[in-house]
C-alpha cells in the first residue's frame, strides 16, 4: 500500500489550484498538486479573451472601480451570487492582476495617443492619455459598464497559466501530473486526503493531508456541445458529492456561450464582440439591436445566447449540414486589428473551417451557435472556501460554488476568480492546514484504498451488454436536448428519468480490455457513473426550480421569482445506492444585501416576481447612502456601512488607481 | 460538400509496461466526415474499434499543446490536423521521439518540460523584490510587452524537440523550446538576470551551443515562433560573455 503524506493537498493544477499552491507553499506548508494532465495543459490555458479587474487605466475604463465591477457582477448573476463574496472578489482582482504582472504576464499595455476602434459597428477614434502610456490596457466584454477586461492578445489564459505554473515551480511546489483523484478519504465529517490513481501505471495510492483543496474545474463535458476541454468532466465535484457529506451548490446554473464555432464547438472569444464584432442572420441582417436596443451584442451571455436561439426559431437561422446557425462577423474590425488582437480566433477559423475572418463581406463570416461553456455550480463552500459540511475540504476556481457568479457569470470574471480565489481561499486553506493536525487511523486509509481497488476489480469483472461509450454519448445528447438553454418541466422530468436509467445501466457493461493500466475504457467505466450523478444534480435542480434566473431559463416559468426562489440549490448524495440526489435550499438574505434585487438593465422588462423585502432594503440602502453622502463620507466608508467583508493578507487594503 | 471517402489510419502501438507487447502498426479504416480532424478520427477509433488505443488530447483546439505526434513523418498537433489535407487519405501515426513513451501515441512531455523549466529557471528572477500589489503597476512599453508575448506564445508541445537532430543525439539538450524561454526572459525588463546568468544556465553544448541550425524546429512549430532568429540572437549574446 502506497501512502504519501503532505501538509496541503491540492487536486487540480489549473490557475486556481496552482495559485493556491503558491499560497500554501509560501506559508511553509509542504504542498502537493495533482493533475490529470501536465498542469500547463489545464483548461485554463484555453481562456482567450481576458480577465476582469477594475484598474481603470484606459480611456474607455475611466472612472471604473470596485463599486462598478461589483454592480456588474451582481446584475450579471441575476442576484443569485453571494454579495459578500462578490465584494471580496472585486476588491482583490486589481491586486491579482498586478501580482501576475510582476510574475511575468505580458499584459497588453496602453498606447498613448489616438487609435481606431469599432464601437456599435462604427469606426471611432479613441484618444488614450499620454500619462497612462504603458499601464495595463483593457477591452470591452459583455455585461459590463466599463471596458474592464485585461488581456494578452487573445491568449490570456495561456500566458496567465504559464506564469503561475512557473511561479509554483520556482517555489518548489511538488507538482504531479497524470494522477487522478478518484475518491476522498474522510471520517466523522473531516476530509483527510484522496485516493489517487496513477494514470500511467494504474496503481492506486493514498494521499494524506491536513487539508485538501479541490480545484478541478467545471463539468461541461456532461453536455455534447461544449467549448470545454475533454478533461472537464467535473470529477472533483463528483468525488465531493460521493462523500455523502459535502454539498454541491446551484448545479443547474450552467452557462451557454453565444459564439462557439460550428460544428467543432471551439470557442471564439467574447473579445470578438467586445472589440466590435456583430451577429448576423440568414439575410445578413444585424438582429441583436432589434432585441436588445441598448447593449446589443454585448448584453450578458445568457441573454445573447437566448436571443440567438429565439431568432433561429423565428426562421432566421442559416441552414447547414449541422442544423441552423448564426453568422459572426468580425471582418468589420479590419485585418490589422484581427491579426494583432484576435490572432488565435483567426487561426481557429482558418484551420478548422477554412474561413479567414478578416476577409471582407460574407466570405469572412463565421458560423456560430450557443453551446455549453461554464459551470456556475460546484462544491458549495463558505466564504473561506471550506465546504459547509465536510471539514478540511476546500474548493476554489470553477469547481467551487463559492458563489461569485450566481446564475450567470460575466465574461472575464472566471479567470479572475481562479487567481483571486487562489489567493484568498489559498490563504484560508493554508491557515487551516497550519492549525489542524492529522489524526487519522491507518485502518481508515486502508479501508478507503481497499474500497476503490475493489470497485475497479468489480468493473473489470462485469459482463453485461451495455457499452460505456454509448451510455456517455446518450447522456451528453440528452443534456443538450432536455437540459439546455431553453428548459421546461416536461423535458426536465424526462431527463431525470432517463439519466437514472443510464446510471443503472452502468452496472451492466463490459470493459473489453482487462488491463489495469493504460486502459481508456476502464477510465470511462469509473468516470461516467460519476458524470451521470452530476448530470442528475443539474437536471433535478433545474426541474425543481420553477422560475427563470440568469442562465436557467424555464419556458413554463418565464419570470425571475424573487418571492419564492431567491435561494441556492444544495444537493448531496445521501446513500451510495441512491439514484437521485437529495435537494435542500439555502435562503439568500435580502436585508443583508448591498444591492437588493432589481432589473438587470438588459433582457426583457417586467419579468420579475418581486419580493417585498427588496423595496424595503432598497429604501434603507438609499437612506444610508444619502445621509453619508451629505456627511461627506467617501465611497469606501459608505460601502462599509452597507455590507462588511473580510480578506486575508493585505488584500483588504485600498487599490491605488490613476485618476482617483 | 466533399464526397465521403475511406480513411486509413495506421498507428504504431506499443505498451512498454507490458512484457507481452511489441511495437507494431495497427491499421484502422473509417469513413471520413466533413471537417474530420485526427482528434475526431482517433476518438471514433477508440469508441468503435479499439478501446485500448492510447493518445492525449485536452483542448482539441490547438491551444494546449497536448497532442503532438508524428503524422506521415512530420511532427504536428493532431487536433489541428485535418484528414482532408491528405489527398490519398492514408495517415501513419507514430509517437513523438525524444520523449518517454507512455503507451501508443501518448508520450511524457510534461516530465520533460518540467525539467526544462527548472533547468532554465523559466520564471521571472527579480531577486525576491517584494512588489506592493496595492499600488499602480510598473509601466511597460507596449511594444516590449508585445514582443515578450510573441515568444510567450509557446505551448510547450515538444514538436520542436521531436523535430530536432541535436535533441535526438543529446538527451539533455534543452531544445528550441528551452532556448526560446531563455530569450523570452532575457528581453523582459522585469527579469534581473544578466547575460552571465543566462550563460551559466545554457552556455554549453546541451544549451545554446548544441544547436546545429537545422531549422526543423521552426518549420514545424505550430505557433510559428521565430526560433532560429532568437537562438542565433542568444548565441551571439552568450558568445560575447566569454
Ligand atoms: C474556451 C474557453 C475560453 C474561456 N475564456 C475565458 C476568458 O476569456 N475569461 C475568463 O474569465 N474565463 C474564460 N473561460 C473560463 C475559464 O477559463 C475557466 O473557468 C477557468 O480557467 C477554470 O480554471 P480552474 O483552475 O478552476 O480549472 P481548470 O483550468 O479547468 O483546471 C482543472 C485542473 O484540475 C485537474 N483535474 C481535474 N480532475 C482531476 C482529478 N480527478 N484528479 C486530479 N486532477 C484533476 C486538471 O488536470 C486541471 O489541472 C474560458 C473557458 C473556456 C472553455
Ligand atoms: S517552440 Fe513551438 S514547437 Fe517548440 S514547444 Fe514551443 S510551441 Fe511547441
Ligand atoms: S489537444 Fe490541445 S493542442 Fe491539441
Amino acid at each position: 500500500m502506497k501512502i504519501i503524506y503532505c501538509d496541503a493537498l491540492i487536486i487540480g493544477g489549473g490557475l486556481a489550484g496552482l495559485r493556491a499552491s503558491v499560497a500554501t507553499q509560501k506559508k511553509g506548508l509542504n504542498t502537493i498538486v495533482l493533475s490529470l494532465v501536465p498542469v500547463k495543459r489545464s483548461h485554463s490555458a484555453a481562456a482567450q479573451g481576458g480577465m476582469q479587474a477594475s484598474l481603470g487605466n484606459s480611456k474607455m475604463s475611466n472612472g471604473d472601480n470596485e463599486d462598478v465591477h461589483f454592480s456588474d457582477t451582481v446584475k450579471g448573476s441575476d442576484w443569485g451570487c453571494d454579495q459578500e463574496v462578490a465584494r471580496m472578489f472585486v476588491h482583490t482582482a486589481p491586486k491579482a492582476i498586478r501580482e501576475l504582472s510582476a510574475w511575468g504576464v505580458p499584459w497588453t499595455r496602453v498606447q498613448g495617443g489616438s487609435r481606431e476602434a469599432v464601437i456599435n459597428a462604427k469606426r471611432t477614434t479613441i484618444v488614450e492619455d499620454k500619462e497612462r502610456h504603458g499601464l495595463i490596457m483593457s477591452r470591452d466584454f459583455g455585461g459590463t459598464k466599463k471596458w474592464r477586461t485585461c488581456y494578452t492578445s487573445d491568449a490570456t489564459g495561456h500566458t496567465m497559466l504559464f506564469s503561475v505554473a512557473n511561479e509554483a515551480l520556482k517555489h518548489k511546489v511538488d507538482i504531479r501530473d497524470r494522477k487522478e483523484a478518484i475518491s476522498l478519504i474522510h471520517e466523522d465529517q473531516r476530509c483527510y486526503g484522496a485516493i489517487v490513481r496513477d494514470l500511467i501505471t494504474g496503481e492506486l495510492e493514498a494521499y494524506i493531508a491536513k487539508g485538501t483543496c479541490i480545484a478541478t474545474g467545471g463539468y461541461g463535458r456532461i453536455y455534447k456541445q461544449t467549448t470545454n476541454a475533454v478533461i472537464c468532466e467535473g470529477m472533483g465535484a463528483a468525488i465531493a458529492l460521493e462523500t455523502g457529506v459535502a454539498t454541491l451548490g446551484n448545479m443547474e446554473a450552467v452557462q451557454f456561450h453565444p459564439t462557439p464555432i460550428v460544428p467543432s464547438g471551439i470557442l471564439l472569444t467574447e473579445g470578438c464582440r467586445g472589440d466590435g464584432g456583430i451577429l448576423r442572420d440568414v439575410d445578413g441582417h444585424r438582429f441583436m439591436p432589434d432585441y436588445e436596443p441598448e447593449k446589443k451584442e454585448l448584453a450578458s451571455r445568457d441573454v445573447v445566447s437566448r436571443r440567438m436561439i429565439e431568432h433561429i426559431r423565428n426562421g432566421k437561422g442559416v441552414p447547414s449540414a449541422y442544423g441552423d446557425h448564426i453568422w459572426l462577423d468580425i471582418s468589420i474590425l479590419g485585418r490589422e486589428h484581427i491579426e494583432k488582437n484576435l490572432r488565435d480566433v483567426q487561426e481557429i477559423c482558418k484551420v478548422f473551417n477554412g474561413i479567414d475572418p478578416a476577409d471582407e463581406g460574407p466570405k469572412g463570416w463565421v458560423p456560430v451557435l450557443p453551446m455549453q461553456h461554464y459551470s456556475m455550480g460546484g462544491i458549495r463552500t463558505k466564504k473561506t472556501g471550506e465546504s459547509q459540511k465536510l471539514h478540511g475540504l476546500f474548493s476554489c476556481g470553477e469547481a467551487a460554488c463559492w458563489d461569485l457568479h450566481g446564475f450567470n457569470r460575466l465574461g472575464g470574471n472566471s479567470v479572475a476568480e481562479t487567481v483571486v480565489s487562489g489567493m484568498i481561499i489559498g490563504n484560508y486553506f493554508a491557515d487551516y492546514c497550519l492549525e489542524n493536525d492529522l489524526d487519522i487511523k491507518t485502518q481508515t486509509i486502508e479501508a478507503s484504498l481497499k474500497k476503490e481497488s475493489n470497485k475497479i476489480d468489480k468493473l473489470l469483472a462485469l459482463n453485461g451488454k451495455e457499452d460505456i461509450f454509448a451510455i456517455k454519448n446518450t447522456m451528453q445528447l440528452l443534456m443538450d436536448q432536455k437540459v439546455g438553454i431553453f428548459r421546461d418541466g416536461e423535458n426536465l422530468s424526462q431527463a431525470v428519468d432517463e439519466l437514472q436509467e443510464l446510471l443503472k445501466k452502468t452496472n451492466n457493461i463490459t470493459v473489453k480490455s482487462k488491463s489495469k493500466a493504460g486502459n481508456p475504457e476502464l477510465e470511462e467505466a469509473y468516470r461516467v457513473p460519476k458524470m451521470l450523478k452530476l448530470a442528475l444534480c443539474v437536471a433535478k435542480g433545474a426541474e425543481q426550480r420553477t422560475e427563470s434566473r440568469g442562465a436557467h431559463y424555464r419556458e413554463d416559468f418565464l419570470k425571475r421569482d424573487d418571492k419564492n426562489w431567491l435561494k441556492r440549490t444544495l444537493t448531496h448524495w445521501a446513500n451510495e445506492e441512491d439514484i437521485l440526489p437529495t435537494i435542500t435550499y439555502e435562503e439568500l438574505d435580502i436585508i443583508k444585501m448591498e444591492m437588493p434585487p432589481a432589473f438587470r438593465g438588459y433582457g426583457a422588462k417586467g419579468m420579475i416576481i418581486e419580493n417585498e423585502l427588496s423595496a424595503q432594503r432598497q429604501e434603507e440602502v438609499d437612506d444610508i447612502k444619502e445621509k453619508m453622502d451629505d456627511e461627506g463620507k467617501d465611497r469606501h466608508e459608505i460601502q462599509d456601512a452597507l455590507m462588511q467583508f473580510d480578506l486575508p493578507m493585505n488584500y483588504r487594503e485600498k487599490n491605488e488607481r490613476v485618476g482617483e | 460538400m466533399a464526397q465521403q471517402k475511406d480513411v486509413t489510419i495506421s498507428v504504431l502501438k506499443f505498451n512498454p509496461r507490458d512484457k507481452e507487447s511489441h511495437p507494431k502498426f495497427v491499421e484502422y479504416t473509417l469513413q471520413e466526415t466533413p471537417g474530420m480532424t485526427l482528434f475526431i478520427a482517433l476518438n471514433k477509433i477508440r469508441q468503435e474499434m479499439d478501446p485500448d488505443l492510447a493518445f492525449d488530447f485536452v483542448c482539441r483546439a490547438g491551444i494546449c499543446g497536448s497532442c503532438g505526434m508524428v503524422v506521415n513523418g512530420k511532427p504536428t498537433l493532431a487536433c489541428r490536423t485535418l484528414v482532408a489535407n491528405y489527398p490519398d487519405r492514408k495517415l501513419q501515426l507514430i509517437p513523438m521521439p525524444a520523449f518517454e513513451l507512455i503507451k501508443d501515441l501518448s508520450v511524457n512531455t510534461g516530465k520533460w518540460m518540467d525539467s526544462m523549466s527548472n533547468r532554465v529557471e523559466s520564471w521571472i528572477v527579480d531577486n525576491e523584490k517584494e512588489i506592493d500589489i496595492t499600488k499602480i503597476e510598473e509601466k511597460m512599453e507596449p511594444k516590449v510587452a508585445e514582443d515578450i508575448f510573441e515568444l510567450d506564445r509557446c505551448v510547450e508541445c515538444g514538436i520542436c524537440v521531436a523535430s530536432c537532430g541535436t535533441a535526438l543525439m543529446r538527451p539533455n539538450f534543452v531544445g528550441a523550446v528551452g532556448l526560446n524561454r531563455v530569450a523570452r526572459f532575457q528581453m523582459d525588463p522585469r527579469d534581473k538576470r544578466t547575460d552571465e546568468d543566462f550563460y551559466d544556465l545554457v552556455g554549453d553544448d546541451d544549451g545554446i551551443f548544441g544547436c546545429m541550425s537545422l531549422l526543423a524546429c521552426e518549420d514545424h512549430c505550430p505557433k510559428n515562433l521565430p526560433l532560429q532568429n532568437k537562438i542565433a540572437y542568444m548565441r551571439r549574446k552568450l558568445v560575447s560573455v566569454k
